[in-house]
């Protein structure tokens, strides 16, 4: 199965083995990307297939570059100045890194959710119906269908449906984040990227953001960028590892979650699987 | 014992400037209330101040500062956004204009009043009137006025960019409707530096926007500025004082006013911003 008729599915690992957890369709096909600040490259040719509906963990240390791999799949990494991006990244036929694509529009397809949760100094309800707007939903009542439906999808209407005028900022940094979830998804995204998106919670929140990403597994193809293993194995269909070979980020390995952390093919990936490096 | 000196020092510093602070008011209101009255607020002055009132220094004063606003809020704003969002950063240009600024805004307000009687008055034809003393106002207003908003905006949180871009917003939208009022405060703190600067303003107005104290009938005309009129009773005018010192007050209690009023104009805009659907 392809996207695009001149490449093909890139896969590494043995795909027998383990349950098929979702069709291994691509949504984004990664070709030979790499990334560069100032002209040092931070990460090096990485070509890997994301599956469609499928959740798709990047782990690997600090600083090999699984953070700008992320934000160059919605070309957020084009805004800092001074970062190249060299490669292909193919997107509904189209590579979004050479050809002249409608940034805004790709952003709404392609959804983004970062460490920190950031909803804006606003309103609950005008957090989700400002993006709205700006994609052009004007009608009152299907923004209020809107916002409820999201914030239905993300668990949080029950907590805040009587203060949805109050200031966003008042939730806790759990709800905050899932409200940021829910902002992203009011768009009707494809693709969710997500920047560790529990690093900054507390274990309950962590575990309730946790169980909210996996139930979007098959409605959404999800990359989520972890430092938790364990998290990863619990929420991710395919994992990506990522490692530092001579100070350049790298992809290392790319199969199934489960035959990434039970039978790694390399050995560097069964020593950071089973905490003997990184 | 430091511990003790610390805290008695720390007190010590407070309590002096509050103090000083407090004296200064406290003998403009003693020795200004006793010649204020409704009349002094709207009559016009006679014998040169010493009797009447400051009726037509007000208004000279109001649509002086009017003018120096209405240049300057947009033009500073303008600036202020493009520094902050949009300049490459680090760029040449935008490092150029930072230490223009910042030189600018140092710069004594003799300097901007002749200036201002060069550029406005001569050069482009205004004359001794309210125009010019408010363009010259508003030009010493300005660079103080967009660092302060640089600041505010630079200030605030990179992820309410990267949450706008990342969702398909477009720079203005962001700029609009979240990042301005997250800077709001820091837009009033700029904005009652100005207005405190450019009501209390003498030295740049007297060159400018003159010293005819009658009623002005256009933007051409010249106006006496309260600080003007303070000045020249307290510095010309033998048995002034007393109608200095009722000026003083007022002019004191028109820049609480004037905060008091930009203050709860921003809270209204932004809580528009914020919480209409």
């Amino acid at each position: 199965m392809t996207i695009n008729n001149s490449t093909t599915a890139y896969t590494l690992g043995n795909m027998t083995l383990g349950q098929a957890c979702c069709t291994p369709v691509p949504h984004l096909q990664i070709k030979k990307l790499s990334i560069a600040y100032a002209g040092n490259t931070v990460l090096d040719d990485v070509s890997l297939d994301i599956y469609k509906g499928c959740i798709t963990a990047l782990i690997g240390p600090s600083g090999c570059g699984k953070t700008s791999f992320l934000s160059s799949l919605n070309c957020l990494l084009a805004l800092i100045p001074q970062a190249s991006v060299t490669g292909h990244i193919y997107f509904d036929r189209d590579d979004i890194i050479h050809d002249a694509i409608d940034t805004m529009r790709l952003r709404r397809r392609i959804g983004m959710i970062f460490q920190k949760p950031n909803p804006f100094p606003l309103s609950i309800r005008r957090n989700l119906t400002l993006p709205l707007r700006e994609h052009g939903v004007r009608n009152r009542y299907l923004l209020a269908e809107k916002v409820e439906q999201a914030l239905k999808d993300v668990g949080l209407w029950d907590e805040v449906k009587d203060r949805l005028d109050g200031s966003a900022l008042a939730l806790s940094g759990g709800q905050q984040q899932r409200l940021c979830i829910a902002r992203a998804l009011v768009l009707e995204p494809e693709i969710l990227l997500m920047d560790e998106p529990c690093s900054a919670l507390d274990p309950i929140a962590s575990g309730v953001v946790e169980s909210l990403i996996k139930r979007l597994q098959g409605r959404y193809t999800v990359v989520i960028v972890t430092h938790n293993l364990a998290q990863a194995r619990r929420v991710a269909n395919y994992a990506a590892f990522f490692w530092m070979k001579e100070r350049v980020g790298t992809l290392i390995e790319f199969g199934r979650c489960v035959n990434v952390f039970e039978h790694p093919r390399n050995p560097l990936t069964l020593a950071y699987v089973r905490g003997q490096a990184g | 014992m430091p511990e003790r000196m610390f805290t008695l020092l720390i007190w010590g510093a407070a309590l002096l400037v509050t103090g000083a602070l407090l004296w200064l008011l406290a003998d403009t209101v003693l020795q200004g209330v006793a010649h204020l009255s409704w009349a002094f607020i709207v009559d016009a002055p006679e014998h040169a101040g010493r009797d009447g009132g400051i009726g037509p220094i007000l208004v000279s004063t109001l649509c002086i500062l009017g003018v120096a606003l209405l240049v300057s809020l947009p033009l500073g704003l303008g600036a202020a956004i493009w520094l902050a969002e949009f300049s490459r950063q680090g760029g040449f240009l935008g490092q150029i204009i930072r230490l223009s600024l910042d030189v600018l805004a140092g710069v004594p307000s003799i300097v901007y009043g002749l200036f201002g009687n060069a550029f406005f008055s001569l050069f482009l034809g205004f004359g001794f009137s309210i125009l010019s003393g408010g363009l010259t106002l508003a030009c010493m207003i300005i660079p103080v006025f967009i660092r302060s908003c640089e600041a505010g905006l630079s200030a605030i949180d990179h992820g309410w960019r990267h949450g706008a871009l990342a969702l398909g917003m477009s720079r203005s939208t962001a700029v609009w409707y979240i990042l301005l009022p997250a800077a709001a405060p820091a837009i009033i703190a700029g904005l009652m530096l100005g207005i405190g600067r450019a009501t209390a303003e003498t030295a740049a107005l007297i060159f400018t926007s003159g010293y005819v104290d009658r009623m002005p009938e256009s933007w051409m005309d010249s106006g006496r500025a309260l600080a003007v009129h303070i000045y020249d009773l307290s510095m010309n005018v033998t048995g002034g004082n007393a109608a200095a010192y009722a000026s003083a007050l007022v002019l004191v209690t028109l820049i609480v006013l004037l905060n008091v009023l930009a203050q709860a104009m921003t809270d209204r805009w932004v809580k528009r911003r914020i919480f209409s659907a």
